[in-house]
């Protein structure tokens, strides 16, 4: 089965360790991703700056390492991302901003990418809405 | 033929960016020629009362992106007659067109959707 997974939640809610082990889970079962898309607080999950304590679950390295290690589509939605100060290089450099907390695999793009992934997909499963 | 989607809209418009951020989803989706279907529930029904003054709070006022809705080609707009009785909202406070629905009416109308939202 194909998946479009959105998730809405910052990586220290449940919702987006749900969201992560999910589409493990899909893959593992042998099942496509055809795209991640992060979303409202979402966006945070694919953040490069932020900081577990070392005995504690490092959810955006976990996401990071799993979307490059199937070559995952993956987008963080762009409008909702500059409103969270969560910017690639290109962004922080068009805004002047002082620092990018976005890097690859993660893309920027826009909701469009959210709509073309829920029609491919046979599946919209959403994590951490309310 | 392209899948259907109902977004669910359950936040207040003064409680953050959730409210305006479902909307951005029913918006674009119209904008791309889509079935898109928006539900106001719970506290989402808020957002279409007349009685609201954005600008104490330096908000701006979500109501004319409602009204941009139509304009979209989203025209299935619903609203809880629960959530809007039971915060005191009638048809003459609504600030869109939306369609009123009791709770079976509800059941009904997220069965007629392929894929469902929910924010």
């Amino acid at each position: 089965m194909k998946f479009a997974i959105a998730l809405f939640a910052a990586p220290h809610l449940p919702a987006s360790r749900r969201a992560l082990r999910f589409a493990q889970a899909a893959l593992d079962g042998g099942h496509e991703i055809v795209r991640l898309f992060f979303y409202q607080d979402g966006v945070h999950s694919a953040a490069s700056n932020v900081v577990s304590p070392q005995d504690e679950l490092d959810l955006p390295r976990e996401w990071r390492e799993f979307v490059t290690a199937n070559g995952l589509d993956a987008v963080v939605c762009i409008a909702a991302a500059l409103r969270r100060g969560v910017l690639n290089a290109e962004e922080a450099q068009r805004y002047t901003r002082p620092a990018a907390n976005l890097q690859a695999p993660w893309e920027l793009s826009g909701l469009g990418q959210l709509h073309e992934a829920a029609q491919q997909a046979d599946r919209l499963i959403c994590f951490g809405g309310h | 033929m392209s899948k259907s989607l109902l977004i669910i809209s359950r936040q207040a418009p003064w409680s953050g960016p959730g409210a305006r951020e479902a909307l951005d989803i029913a918006l674009a989706g119209g904008a791309f020629d889509l079935p898109i279907g928006m539900l106001f529930l719970d506290d989402g029904v808020l957002q279409l009362s007349t009685h609201q003054q954005p600008g104490n709070l330096q908000q701006k006022d979500l109501g004319a992106n409602l009204q941009a809705l139509p304009m979209f080609g989203v025209e299935d707009l619903y609203a809880s007659q629960r959530s809007l009785a039971e915060r005191g909202l009638g048809a003459a406070d609504l600030n869109i067109a939306v369609q009123r629905l009791d709770d079976s009416a509800l059941t009904a109308l997220l069965d007629r959707y392929d894929q469902v939202i929910t924010l």
